[in-house]
């Protein structure tokens, strides 16, 4: 939106046109430019560079702004010696995993509740979303013992990804969100998959998941990021280090770790979220909006 | 169709539904019903793993008024929730109203406010951790450059927890200024124009015109970043392990070293029992209201 009139907002057109009116907004435009760069980018900056300067470099007072001398191969060093590939491939597996588990798990769930409307289906819906009425923290405990020793098969699944996929799966959010989608798909388009013989399993995969790729992939890009950026949960049910993900072993090493190797692995840690973000920015930014205030 | 087909034919989409929902149940029941009942149980049990769970009664809630760093969790709590409502409530509604007015580089705004909330809560903490540094970190040079005192930031007692709220606030504000910004956008342009008639300056239109108009998601997200708050646990745990002099320790905190460090999973339990009454309140004026703009 380069310098488009836009809608009217909190000032009038007639205010911006004026000699005066465009010496203030062009003021305050550099103002919030200059604020928001040094605020939200600067950081960023300094983490990427800073990754690149000798131990001794960092150490310095006052810090440079400019690397004296680039060590990019600190990053090369970071991945090695923090055997990070190992780690990404644990966070990778607990994402994915807890991705397609809520997927699978959430989308015929909602279908049958939008679309058949079972006996009982509203006191088990309301009885999902009561769940979100419940702080994550309040249940930290019991679910970290019925995790550790799942009741009636009694099966300890600690330090495996299932602790992390099963309590995720079990997101009323999820339900919701897709309900709701579901639930504006006209029923006519069903009956009519249903005279054509389709049975209701049919018509899920073959007429409702295809027009559902909007919320299909805000459910997605959410369930990953959520996923990728836990980090209590993770820190309770993954007390094996050889199965821990990013989040907990970064936390785990930082004490000791040289610094600019460690800011390198914070770096690496976060690259794929933030190229997430970049790839799918409208939808996230819809899902935001969709997301947050209708949850 | 015959009564008797019909019925069948209804009692066939009863059974394909339930079949639908089997894994929602499932892991519903699992991990998220009977922990919710678990967890009132244990409240009032003493578990140690090596006997059968034992009634205590009240035991646990004893145990925890007893603790001096119960109160001072509760305070820490408070004061963190207070202070990231005064910045992470005031700072991003201020900065969408802002944003809102602008005419260029919106896209690259929305973009950059964003970026933090992409990345992982830990890279965040360990990050501005390393900024806080008193000696080459980056603020107490910003604030040298800026003809400023040095802070003792993490290190000191009265300025740990607002350098915490203040590393919350830079990762949440994205999200928080967006919906705003989009809650901004859906106010009529005719209201902000009768208003001008009427003789309103840019002051009174925003407080009678964008205000009110924005009220429904002021609400909501109040509600919901003082259940979020409340719950801080990724910052305290991370940057100053609950110091210095306790001044960080928060609910949650406690909670997690009552669980696993002290291994007094009752008394844990009775702690998250109290965190969810204290936030029964909100949480459930949160369900209220998204129930009624869902409607």
């Amino acid at each position: 939106m380069k310098g488009a009139p836009g809608p009217r907002t909190l000032v009038s057109p007639s205010q911006l046109r004026s000699t005066r009116g465009k010496i203030v907004y062009w003021v305050l435009f550099s103002l919030v430019l200059v604020a928001f760069t040094l605020a939200f980018l600067f950081p960023l900056y300094w983490a990427v560079t800073g990754a690149m300067k000798t131990p001794d470099e960092l150490a310095r007072v006052p810090p440079t702004l400019v690397p004296e001398q680039w060590h990019p191969e600190t990053f090369a060093q970071a991945w090695d010696e923090l055997d990070l590939g190992k780690y990404f491939l644990n966070t990778i597996v607990v994402a994915g995993g807890a991705w397609l588990l809520q997927l699978a798990v959430a989308v015929p769930a909602a279908f049958a509740l939008s679309k058949l409307r079972p006996v009982l289906g509203g006191a088990v819906l309301g009885l999902m979303l009561a769940t979100l009425m419940l702080p994550a923290s309040a249940l930290l405990v019991p679910t970290y013992l019925t995790v550790s020793d799942v009741p009636l098969i009694g099966v300890n699944l600690l330090s495996t990804p299932a602790a992390i996929w099963l309590p995720a799966a079990a997101s009323a959010f999820n339900i919701y969100l897709l309900k709701r989608f579901f639930d504006q798909i006209p029923d006519e388009l069903i009956e009519a998959a249903t005279i054509d013989g389709a049975g209701p399993v049919r018509i899920l995969l073959r007429v409702v998941l295809p027009i559902s790729r909007p919320v299909l992939a805000v459910v997605s890009i959410f369930a990953v990021v959520a996923a990728w950026k836990d980090f209590i949960w993770p820190l309770l049910v993954l007390q094996d280090p050889g199965t821990q993900t990013l989040s907990v072993l970064l936390q785990r090493v930082a004490p000791d770790l040289r610094l600019d190797l460690l800011v390198a692995g914070l770096v690496l840690a976060s690259l794929p979220m933030v190229g997430l973000f970049l790839v799918f920015q409208k939808q996230i930014l819809a899902g935001l909006t969709a997301g947050s205030l209708k949850g | 169709m015959s009564v008797s087909a019909r019925r069948r034919r209804r009692l066939a989409e009863n059974v394909t539904a339930y079949g639908l929902l089997s894994a929602a149940l499932v892991v519903f029941a699992v991990f998220s019903w009977f922990p919710i009942v678990r967890g009132v149980v244990l409240s009032f049990q003493q578990v140690n793993f090596v006997d059968d769970p034992e009634w205590v009664g009240l035991a646990n809630f004893e145990l925890l008024f007893a603790d001096p760093l119960f109160g001072v969790a509760w305070r820490n709590t408070l004061l963190f929730t207070g202070l990231a409502l005064v910045f992470g409530f005031a700072i991003p509604f201020v900065t969408a109203v802002l944003l809102n007015e602008l005419r260029h580089a919106r896209a690259y705004f929305r973009l950059v406010v964003y970026l933090p909330v992409m990345l992982p809560p830990v890279v965040t903490a360990l990050l501005w951790k390393w900024f806080y540094d008193p000696g080459p970190g980056l603020f107490n040079e910003g604030l040298r450059a800026a003809g400023l005192p040095d802070s003792a930031w993490l290190d000191s007692g009265d300025t740990a927890m607002l350098s915490l709220v203040l590393v919350s606030t830079w990762a949440n504000m994205g999200s928080t200024t967006l919906i705003y910004l989009a809650a901004l956008q859906t106010i009529p342009g005719d209201l902000y124009e009768a208003a001008e008639l009427d003789g309103a300056g840019i002051w009174r239109r925003l407080w009678h015109v964008t205000v009110p108009q924005t009220r429904f998601v002021l609400l909501v997200l109040l509600l919901l970043q003082v259940v979020a708050t409340m719950q801080v646990f990724t910052e305290p745990f991370v940057m100053t392990g609950g110091g210095p002099d306790d001044s960080t320790v928060t609910v949650l905190l406690l909670l997690y070293r009552y669980a696993f460090v002290y291994n007094d999973f009752g008394s844990a339990s009775a702690l998250s029992l109290l965190l969810f009454v204290a936030l029964g309140v909100f949480s459930a004026a949160y369900v209220r209201l998204t129930r009624r703009s869902a409607e």
